[in-house]
């Protein structure tokens, strides 16, 4: 935007500034079509379906592979989204959905999918729920709590493992054709996914749970002043992070197919990533959805773009970092917000 | 007032860590000189975790990227002596980390995004980092760098690495905590805004603050290097259980309170723990369990005594 010269006030400058402000996801929805337009430079033909030589069903491909990766990565960054509202994180989302989808796949081959599958999610409530007991009732800082119940879940799950090392493990079929199935190129996860992050809108805009969650992170005394009973909203809000964190769990499994101790403990990392680069603020107060979702799209295509560029590993994790930070700095730098 | 209830922490730590060795001994009457001693020497890069997590937190921050710092410092020493086996090798692995501590506080200062985002995004830098100087655990360490760590010195109960632990404390921390800087970082940690008014310049203090954050991790490196005997590039567990040990140790998330012997007592407790749950043969796994356990209770019971104090 070198219209004026930098030297002097430049009024449009300002103005674009505060417009990009208002519509944060403008900038992100650019830099996600520039990494794409990148990938594409890098290596022509893997996004677009416009050359001679390809036929269509190729950009599909790409484009549900990027979204079926995506998905759960998007899915904990829901919970990081909606803790982040009220000033919190959850810590315990990788493990939680570790959890989930190892006790799912141990116990479908003995109990059933049904009961399996219900078990996995109630797991994943009660570690929720054990989260929002310490943060909204002790008052437990919730970096901490989530980071010592995932600890805890961490050695609970080990101890679980001993006890059914010999049952050996089985993917129910559902969660196998939701993780890796497609219907016309896209990927069966988004059954799942279009209804959840439509939930996700409708709590955070249309619902007074979510303008609670908007109220205590801008000013937690001013929303216990006016009667909020801070210790329910919690309760809930963490509950429903450890049942977001579950499903996506399970979806992960059908989509991985390999149940271990540390499927989903990568992902916890990245769901911050997603939600910080989408534009949450971590103090809470400010966030949005659809943003997180953008972030995750971006981070995917990053791991792409870096997978490609054939670099040594170490470069790869280290860029991936340096990238993040560049969009969140820049992110802060036009929005002129923390 | 504070500070007597800073000091009873400190103390009620203390005790619980001398109840715990007691009850070791009762355990297993075999418990002596060489149990203290791979105790302390197992606990040693956790102290220096611990104790830089510590300063980044009074300082009213956090290093998500300790862990990774640590695996630089460990494999550059591994890679540096096996050429230069000798103290420049150790000075420049010191340096090291005090500069990827400073990059880090220049980040947090310059980018003015969240300490917590920032030090998310170096966690992945410091760890490719550590993978471009050493892409498998390989390397070597001079003998006389595992010496210094093996065994025990003067008394013969008190092991060397206890000792090292604590030079470093009193030697640089200690001194530190009574400099104008050292009151700095209490000051921002505590309150930006009043310390932005007293006077006090907020970037230097905080880039310092992490600085010293990377010098604690340099030693944690090298005593990892020390312990292995070689450089591993993947980081350690020591994220969690730095601030883990930070918390019990009585520093307050926020910052502006606390000081590094809680946390280096927490971090003895906790590994005692581990080692009285191995000694009555508890399953290793159970062990994580219970560590989380004791986590979250004393932090809810800190939280919990505070909040009463403050609402009299």
């Amino acid at each position: 935007m070198s219209i004026a010269p930098d030297d002097r006030p430049d009024p449009f400058r300002e103005r674009f500034g505060r417009y990009l402000a208002d519509n944060p996801m403008i900038p992100l929805i650019v830099f996600l079509i520039l990494l794409v337009t990148g990938l594409e430079v890098m290596r022509p033909g893997i996004v677009t379906p416009f050359r001679a030589d390809r036929d269509g069903l190729l950009s599909m491909f790409w484009i549900g592979n990027l979204l079926k990766f995506a998905i759960p990565l998007a899915m904990l960054a829901a919970c990081q989204v909606l803790t982040m509202l009220t000033a919190g994180i959850d810590l315990s989302v990788g493990i939680i959905a570790t959890v989930a989808a190892f006790v799912c796949a141990t116990l479908s081959g003995t109990l059933g999918v049904a009961p399996a599958v219900l078990v996995a999610l109630s797991c994943g409530i009660i570690i929720g729920l054990v989260n929002g007991f310490g943060v909204g009732i002790v008052r437990v800082h919730p970096l901490i709590m989530t980071l010592g119940t995932g600890l805890i879940a961490t050695g609970a799950l080990q101890v679980y493992q001993r006890f059914v090392i010999n049952v050996g493990t089985e993917i129910p079929a559902f969660l196998g054709w939701l993780g890796t199935g497609r219907t016309a190129g896209m990927p069966n996860g988004l059954y799942v996914f279009i209804p959840f992050a439509l939930l996700v809108f409708w709590i955070m805009r249309f619902t007074g749970f979510g303008r609670l969650l908007f109220a205590m992170g801008s000013n937690e005394n001013a929303a216990r002043l006016s009667g909020v009973r801070g210790w329910q909203v919690y309760l809930a809000l963490y509950a429903l992070s450890g049942f977001i964190a579950s499903m996506a769990g399970l979806l992960y499994l059908g989509m991985i197919r390999q149940p271990s101790l540390s499927l989903a403990n990568p992902l916890l990392l990245p769901s911050v990533a997603a939600a910080v680069i989408g534009g949450t603020s971590i103090f809470g107060g400010r966030g949005s959805y659809a943003g997180a979702i953008i972030g995750a799209l971006i981070l995917r295509v990053l791991d792409t773009m870096l997978t490609l560029l054939q670099m040594p590993e170490g470069a790869r994790t280290a860029l991936f970092g340096v990238i993040i930070l560049a969009v969140t700095a820049i992110y802060v730098r036009i929005t002129g917000s923390r | 007032m504070t500070q007597m209830k800073k000091h009873a922490w400190v103390i009620s730590l203390a005790v619980l860590l001398a109840v715990l060795l007691a009850l070791t001994k009762i355990i297993q009457p075999g418990f002596g000189a060489s149990g203290i001693e791979s105790l302390a020497r197992a606990a040693l890069p956790f102290g220096f975790a611990t104790s830089g997590m510590a300063v980044v937190i009074i300082a009213g921050g956090i290093d998500l990227s300790v862990a990774s710092m640590m695996a630089v410092c460990a494999v550059t020493t591994a890679v540096l002596m096996e050429r230069i086996a000798g103290v420049p090798a150790v000075i420049i692995v010191l340096l090291a980390g005090v500069a990827m501590g400073a990059i880090n506080g220049l980040l947090i200062v310059l980018t003015k995004v969240p300490d917590i985002v920032v030090t998310l995004a170096m966690l992945f830098v410091w760890e490719g980092v550590a993978l471009l100087i050493l892409s498998s655990p390989g390397g070597s360490t001079a003998d006389w760098l595992q010496g210094t760590i093996r065994g025990s010195l003067i008394f013969f109960w008190l092991p060397k690495a206890f000792l090292i632990i604590a030079m470093v404390l009193a030697l640089l921390w200690w001194p530190l905590q009574r400099t104008k800087l050292g009151l700095s970082i209490y000051a921002i940690g505590s309150d930006e805004l009043a310390a932005f008014r007293s006077g006090i310049s907020i970037g230097p203090t905080k880039v310092a603050a992490y600085a010293i954050c990377g010098l604690f991790c340099a030693f944690g490196g090298l005593s990892l290097a020390a312990l292995t005997g070689i450089g591993e590039p993947v980081p350690g567990p020591y994220l969690m259980a730095s601030i883990a040990a930070v918390v019990l140790g009585g520093v307050v998330l926020g910052g502006g309170k606390g000081g590094l012997l809680g946390p280096l007592l927490a971090v003895f407790v906790l590994r005692i723990i581990r080692t009285l749950l191995t000694l009555m043969a508890v399953d290793p796994n159970v062990t994580t369990i219970v560590e989380g356990v004791i986590m979250v209770g004393v932090v809810m019971l800190g939280t919990a005594l505070t909040l009463k104090g403050t609402r009299k």
